[in-house]
C-alpha cells in the first residue's frame, strides 16, 4: 500500500498537477455556490477540458478538485442564503442557515469546511484500506435493502417534529412522498398524476422545489418583516472561529458520520444524499436533552453531522467504481465516462493494470481537500460579508438565484412558475409553523423508495420480503427506533416534570 | 377555523383526489401483462393517499394537542397588514413577470429590469450604484452560463434574432 501512496504522490506533486487542483478547487467552489450547479454538472462540463490534458492522472486530479470544490460550494449557498442547490446539502442548511441568522455565517462556514474536509479524508482512508473487501459487501445490498434504508433516511423528519408537531411533520413528508410520485416513473415507464400536462411528464423538478422550499419564503419573510434582514446579532458578523470546546463538540460527530457515511457512500444508489440526512438524524437521536433542543435551530453538530457524512459517502462512492467498475451516483457515472474517454477502464482489474491511476484519484482525493481547506479558510471572512449586504440589493439577488437555479436546471420558463406558486404555497404552510424540510426529505427518497419498494415487490413476489429478509427487517427496525425513541424519551420526560 | 387546520383540510381533499385517481382510474388503462405482477403503478400511491387522508383529518379534527409552549411565530398571519405585504406581493409579481419575459425579452434586459425594479420596490434609490450592479450581475452571470457553462440564454429580444 505505501508503495502505491508513493506512486500516487508522484503523479500528484508536479507543478501542473498542483495547478490543477487549485484551479478546480476554485472553480467548483464558485460555480458551485450557484443554486442549480451541483457537483455533476460542474464536472460534465469541466469534462472536454479534462480530457483535453490527455494525462489521466492530471484530468483526474482537476476533477477531484472541482468536486470538492463544487461540494463547498454548494454547502455556501445552504449556509448563506438558505438555497440548497443539491439535493446532498439540503440538511446542511437545516443549522447552517439558522447559525449564520445568528450572525454566526463565518462560523458556519469554517465549521462545514472542517466537516468536509474532515470527512473527505477519513473517507479517502477507509477507500485506500477497504475498498476491495467492502465493494462484496455493497452486493448484499439488494432491492428489499435498499427500500430499508430509504426508509432509515426518511426518519431523520423525526428531527422537525417538534412539541405537537409529529402529525404536521408526517403529513409534510406524505405531501412529498405524494409529489415524487408526479410524471414518468423509472420502473413503470408511464406517466402518472400528470393532468395532461406536458410540463409535468418528467415530474417536478428538485431544485425548484427545494428553492421554493427554503429560498423564496425566507426571502418573502425578509420582505415582510424588515427587521429580520438585520441578523439576530444586528447585522454584524461575528465569531469567524470555533472555539476549543466547540471543536471538541464536533470532533466526535465529524468522526462518526465520516465513518458512517463512507459506508453508506459505498452502496450504490444510496449516497450523500442519504447519507446527510441519516447523519443527521443520528446525531439528533444521541445527543443530549439540552443539545437536541438546538438543532434546527442553529447547532454546530446539527450543521457538523451532514457535511461530514455527505463527503464521506461521496468519497465512498468511488469504491464500487474503481473496484467494480459499477458507479454508484450520477457524478461517479459522469467520471467512469471520463475516464473511459481517457482509455482508463475501472474495475477489478484496475489497481493491478493501472496502479498510477488507481493511486493518483486517491492521492487527489486528499490534496483536493487540503487545498480546498487551505484556499477557503482565508475567504471565508469575505464570503461571509454576503449578509452584509444592504436588503436592497441582497433580497433582489436571492430571488434572482433562486429564479435562476430553476431555470439552469430544467431550461424551462414554467418552471419558474410553478416555483411562484410553490413558493407561494410553502410561504403560506411556513405562517402555519408547517415544517418544510420532511416534504422536501420525502420529495428526495420518494421515487428512490418506490422504486426499490416495487423492484422488491416484483423480485420476491409480495410483501413477505420485509420478514424474510433479516437486514431488511434490521434495518426498518432502526428506523422505527430512531423515530420512535426520541418520541418516547420526550413524553417520559413531560410525563416526569 | 386556524390555518393549520384549514391547510390540513385541503391536503386531506389533495389526497382524496389523488386517491380516487389511484384507486379508480390509474389501472383502467393497465396492459394484462402487468395485472399479473405484484406490484402496480397505483399502490404506492394507494398507500401514500390513504395515510396521507388519515394525518391531514387528524390535523383538521385537531386531535394533535399542540405541546408547543405558545410559541411566538415569525410572522403572525392574523396581521399581514402590519408587514410589508404591498413589496411582498410586488416583487411576487415581478418573478412572475420575469418568467414570462425571459424568453421573448431576453436574459440582459429582463435581469436587470428584475435587479433594478426589485431594488426600487424595497426603496433603494442609488440610481448610479443600482445600474452599473444590475448590468454587471447580468452580464457576468450571462457570460459564466452561455459562454463558459454552454447553457444556452437569450441575451437579446426575440426580434433582434439571437
Amino acid at each position: 500500500m505505501l508503495e502505491g501512496i508513493l506512486i500516487g504522490l508522484t503523479a500528484a506533486f508536479t507543478g501542473t498537477n498542483l495547478l490543477m487542483v487549485i484551479g478546480g478547487c476554485l472553480i467548483g467552489t464558485f460555480i458551485g455556490m450557484l443554486p442549480g450547479l451541483g457537483p455533476m454538472s460542474i464536472i460534465a462540463i469541466m469534462i472536454p477540458v479534462a480530457i483535453s490534458i490527455g494525462d489521466p492522472s492530471a484530468a483526474l486530479i482537476l476533477l477531484a478538485g472541482v468536486y470538492y470544490g463544487a461540494i463547498f460550494g454548494g454547502s455556501t449557498s445552504s449556509i448563506l442564503i438558505n438555497a440548497p442547490g443539491v439535493a446532498s446539502t439540503v440538511a446542511t442548511s437545516f443549522d447552517g442557515y439558522p447559525l449564520a441568522r445568528q450572525g454566526k455565517a463565518g462560523k458556519a462556514l469554517t465549521v462545514a469546511a472542517i466537516a468536509s474536509f474532515c470527512g473527505g479524508t477519513i473517507g479517502a482512508i477507509l477507500l485506500m484500506i477497504f475498498a476491495p473487501m467492502l465493494a462484496s459487501v455493497a452486493l448484499l445490498f439488494h432491492s428489499a435493502e435498499y427500500f430499508a434504508l430509504m426508509v432509515v433516511g426518511l426518519s431523520a423528519i423525526a428531527a422537525f417534529a417538534g412539541s405537537g408537531q409529529v402529525g404536521k411533520a408526517l403529513l409534510m413528508t406524505l405531501l412529498g412522498l405524494i409529489m415524487a410520485t408526479v410524471g414518468e416513473g423509472a420502473l413503470f415507464n408511464a406517466p402518472r398524476f400528470t393532468m395532461g400536462i406536458m410540463d409535468l411528464q418528467s415530474g417536478f423538478g428538485f431544485i425548484t422545489l427545494a428553492m421554493a422550499m427554503f429560498a423564496l419564503p425566507e426571502a418573502l419573510y425578509l420582505v415582510l418583516d424588515p427587521a429580520r434582514s438585520n441578523n439576530e446579532a444586528g447585522g454584524e458578523i461575528k465569531e469567524l472561529r470555533i472555539t476549543r470546546d466547540e471543536a471538541k463538540q464536533i470532533a466526535p460527530v465529524i468522526g462518526r458520520q465520516s465513518i458512517q457515511g463512507f459506508l453508506i457512500g459505498v452502496l450504490p444508489g444510496a449516497g450523500a444524499t442519504i447519507a446527510s440526512f441519516l447523519g443527521y438524524a443520528v446525531e439528533r437521536n444521541i445527543a443530549s436533552k439540552e443539545d437536541q433542543e438546538q438543532f434546527g435551530k442553529g447547532s454546530i453538530k446539527g450543521l457538523a453531522a451532514p457535511e461530514a457524512a455527505n463527503n464521506a459517502a461521496a468519497t465512498g462512492s468511488f469504491v464500487p467504481l474503481l473496484t467494480l467498475g459499477i458507479p454508484g451516483s450520477g457524478t461517479t457515472a459522469i467520471l467512469l465516462g471520463a475516464l473511459i474517454a481517457l482509455n482508463v477502464t475501472p474495475g477489478p482489474r484496475l489497481m493491478i493494470d493501472e496502479p498510477e491511476v488507481f493511486w493518483a484519484v486517491i492521492v487527489s482525493m486528499y490534496i483536493g481537500n487540503l487545498v480546498l481547506l487551505f484556499l477557503n479558510l482565508p475567504l471565508i471572512p469575505y464570503i461571509a460579508k454576503v449578509l452584509a449586504v444592504p436588503r436592497t440589493f441582497l433580497i433582489p439577488f436571492i430571488l434572482f438565484f433562486t429564479l435562476m437555479g430553476a431555470y439552469i436546471g430544467q431550461n424551462n420558463a414554467t418552471e419558474l412558475l410553478i416555483l411562484v406558486g410553490f413558493g407561494v404555497c410553502a410561504t403560506i404552510l411556513r405562517f402555519a409553523d408547517y415544517p418544510l424540510a420532511p416534504l422536501l426529505i420525502g420529495f428526495i427518497l420518494g421515487q428512490m423508495l418506490e422504486d426499490n419498494f416495487s423492484r422488491a415487490m416484483q423480485l420476491e413476489g409480495g410483501i413477505g420480503f420485509i420478514l424474510e429478509r433479516p437486514m431488511t427487517m434490521g434495518l426498518l427496525t432502526f428506523a422505527v427506533l430512531l423515530v420512535a425513541l426520541p418520541t418516547y424519551r420526550a413524553r417520559r420526560a413531560r410525563i416526569r416534570a | 377555523m386556524a390555518l393549520e387546520r384549514c391547510i390540513a383540510l385541503i391536503i386531506l381533499m389533495i389526497c382524496l383526489a389523488y386517491g380516487y385517481a389511484a384507486f379508480f382510474t390509474m389501472d383502467a388503462t393497465l396492459p394484462p401483462f402487468m395485472q399479473r405482477n405484484p406490484v402496480w403503478p397505483s399502490t404506492f400511491p394507494k398507500i401514500l393517499s390513504v395515510i396521507g387522508a388519515l394525518v391531514a383529518l387528524s390535523i383538521a379534527l385537531g386531535l394533535e394537542k399542540d405541546t408547543g409552549g405558545g410559541k411566538k411565530p415569525d410572522i403572525d398571519y392574523t396581521r399581514l397588514g402590519n408587514y410589508k405585504i404591498g413589496q411582498a406581493l410586488f416583487l411576487l409579481g415581478l418573478m412572475v413577470a420575469y418568467a414570462l419575459c425571459l424568453r421573448p425579452v431576453g436574459f440582459l434586459g429582463s435581469t436587470m429590469f428584475f435587479l433594478i425594479t426589485g431594488s426600487v420596490v424595497l426603496g433603494e434609490r442609488r440610481w448610479f450604484i443600482m445600474i452599473p450592479v444590475a448590468a454587471f450581475a447580468s452580464g457576468g452571470i450571462w457570460y459564466l452560463v452561455q459562454e463558459v457553462l454552454g447553457i444556452f440564454l437569450r441575451p437579446w429580444p426575440f426580434f433582434l434574432g439571437v
